[in-house]
């Protein structure tokens, strides 16, 4: 069958562990690695298992974009640098799935909102952050059975799984993924909090969710909508497990929903406690597999973006 | 120890009644309540004073509660009684930003103390340098510094140096510590930070030991000492202000405060607005014992309550899974997960 040939760009850690979740797709084909340090792990590894790889960045891959019929780009470098790649991608043809902050295309959770992207062939789309793919469907779950005026999320990581760049802009973190819980989870205002815990052996990422709903909640349609979320959103990553709850409190504040998650990656590149950067990759894949699908099917055509 | 040899060292008090306090009254402080103990500190002469919700900049939230009014509020209203005392406020990276420190700078805060945990300094730099770029008396505060090793400290505050902190501070949150592990973290700091850069110890008394471990702070080349007038603060509380002031006096060692306009503060003004008394019990000990962040305290005897687990069992599971200041949600978790393994809940999914 044929598949919808990738080219990540990116040779981290995210990067890496990308290679393994495009690799297993019946839709989706790793091609080329890019990079900038010809020594990094990412990059020998990926030459390893079949990949076309180069230290050149982007302009490394540009020439061979049209031979080597790449039509699908992960972007996991950095806010600053993803716009030009993206700019210079789209005028090819190709789409770009965006693991950076920069967030200049739409915010896609795949149980939520990922359909409509696709329809609307969006040529990038951006995956927020871990602690949004994490939680967003959650709030979502809450918010489409009734209104939420406010939600609130936790988002506990193992020091061994947070990165430089993410320890360095925790500001943005936080702006990010409250804005996208206003605007893709559904609430009318949103709060995201992180905690770095450094606890030996690493702690497996937990979430905890809380939502107020303007009228008391219908506990049942909450139970059941959220238990359906949380199995769409282990078809992509097994490890997605309710701890504890829904559990219904009434507080000063109003009518709280809390549910406690806790996500365990796939163990591909990264290690299983790292379930924060597995979510992105795996809803990054997830994403790129319904475009392919779509692209193979015939019902969507990519077209080059004309530059501005 | 002699008392000589400290004779006239120069010690800035910090108090944290207005801060660390909140946690003590979950949240509930009034507007009256800060002015009254804002100017008696100013009054005695105490030169810092922390206002802000428990949790710092950011802290109004579902996981660490609401208090009544902003920060900005409660800081505004400090700033126009005051008229010697400095106003300083508490900064997580990860719950407050920089937009909320901009926010109480204008409100009149001149201090911050930007906290992370005793491993995680590199979460700071952004918070560090705003701060010193808005004028700020700017400290690095290293939380639960039982849970890194002397030479860790060194190195974690060594990074708060270099992204600009003035002072470090070593942050006993789970008032767990010795005095002699006092001693070895402030004196590996003092080996590697620059002279003009100041030491802190911020206690809680959980182990009764506040003002043994300041003292050994001192003795080791601290200067700024973090406590609280009664005590009010998560926990069993800060070091006493007013007790801390009283040994000073005995030793010699120069805070400038005036000891009787305290003692008198703490009974008239703090003990009287206390909702229990914060001394150490069963629950506060537990904490000091296995090591738990104080600010757990309340958090751990409300889940207790709510799901039938004793609060003592909750704290020492929560000592054990290493959870960390922050974690608030997860007591709760914990507290369920036990329940449902005691067969005394279910969940309803």
């Amino acid at each position: 069958m044929k598949k919808i040939r990738c080219a990540l760009i990116g040779s981290g850690n995210i990067g890496t562990d990308l290679i393994y979740k495009v690799q297993r797709s019946p839709v989706l084909e790793p091609v080329w690695m890019v990079g900038i340090d010809p020594q990094s792990e990412g990059l020998r590894r990926a030459a390893e298992m079949g990949l076309k790889t180069t230290a050149e960045g982007i302009d490394g891959l540009l020439p061979h974009v049209v031979a080597d019929d790449i039509q699908i780009a992960f972007d996991a470098t950095s806010a600053y640098v993803h716009a030009e790649n993206s700019r210079k991608l789209n005028e090819l043809g190709v789409m770009v799935i965006d693991l950076t902050p920069a967030a200049i295309g739409p915010l896609c959770v795949p149980p939520v909102n990922l359909r409509e992207h696709a329809d609307k062939v969006e040529m990038n789309v951006n995956m927020i952050s871990c602690a949004g793919q994490a939680t967003i469907p959650i709030v979502h779950a809450v918010s489409r059975v009734q209104s939420v005026e406010y939600a609130e999320i936790i988002a506990s990581l193992s020091s061994k799984s947070v990165g430089a760049g993410t320890r360095a802009n925790l500001d943005e973190f936080t702006y990010t993924t409250s804005s996208a819980l206003e605007r893709v989870g559904g609430a009318r205002k949103g709060k995201a909090l992180a905690i770095i815990n450094p606890a030996e052996p690493p702690m497996i990422m937990r979430n905890t969710v809380y939502c107020l709903t303007d009228d008391a909640p219908d506990q049942a349609k909450i139970v059941e909508s959220v238990l359906a979320m949380i199995g769409e959103v282990q078809k992509y990553v097994p490890g997605y497990k309710l701890v504890n709850g829904p559990v219904f409190d009434e507080v000063p504040q109003g009518h709280r929903v809390a549910v406690y998650l806790e996500v365990a990656g796939l163990g591909d590149y990264l290690p299983t406690y790292a379930g924060n950067l597995d979510i992105m990759t795996a809803a990054a894949a997830r994403t790129a597999e319904m475009f392919a699908e779509e692209i193979l099917a015939g019902k969507i055509r990519l077209n080059a973006v004309e530059a501005a | 120890m002699t008392a000589s040899n400290l004779k006239g060292r120069k010690v800035v008090l910090h108090d944290m009644c207005l801060r660390d306090g909140m946690h003590a009254k979950r949240e509930q402080i009034s507007i009256a309540q800060m002015v009254a103990i804002a100017q008696a500190l100013d009054e005695a002469g105490v030169p810092y004073l922390q206002v802000t919700h428990g949790a710092g900049m950011g802290g109004n939230s579902l996981q660490h509660g609401f208090a009544p009014h902003s920060n900005e509020e409660y800081i505004s209203a400090v700033a126009e009684v005051v008229t010697r005392a400095r106003i300083s406020v508490l900064l997580l990276p990860g719950l407050g930003t920089m937009r909320e420190l901009k926010s109480a700078f204008d409100c009149g805060a001149r201090s911050v103390h930007v906290a992370t945990h005793c491993t995680e300094a590199d979460t700071a730099p952004q918070h560090i340098a705003y701060a010193r770029e808005l004028g700020m008396d700017t400290t690095g505060f290293l939380m639960m510094a039982h849970l890194n090793d002397p030479q860790g400290i060194a190195e974690q505050g060594k990074l708060m140096e270099s992204y600009g902190a003035h002072t470090v501070y070593v942050t006993d949150s789970a008032g767990y510590m010795l005095p002699a592990d006092v001693t070895a973290r402030v004196s590996a700091l003092r080996a590697v930070l620059k002279p003009e850069t100041e030491i802190g110890f911020h206690g809680h008394h959980n182990l009764g030991m506040g003002i043994a471990n300041s003292i050994a702070a001192i003795e080791a080349g601290a200067s700024r000492i973090d406590a609280s007038v009664a005590g009010l603060g998560a926990g069993a509380g800060n070091t006493p202000l007013e007790v801390f002031a009283a040994v000073c006096d005995r030793m010699g060692i120069d805070t400038g405060v005036d000891l009787f306009k305290l003692m008198d503060m703490a009974e008239d003004i703090v003990v009287p607005m206390m909702d229990h008394m914060v001394r150490i019990d069963r629950d506060s000990l537990t904490l000091g014992f296995a090591g738990v962040y104080s600010t757990f305290l309340l958090h751990a005897k409300r889940a207790a309550e709510r799901f039938g687990v004793p609060a003592r069992d909750v704290l020492v599971e929560l000592g054990r899974k290493k959870m960390i200041g922050g974690q608030e949600d997860m007591i709760i978790d914990t507290a369920m997960t036990m329940a449902k393994a005691r067969g005394i809940y279910k969940d309803v999914a």
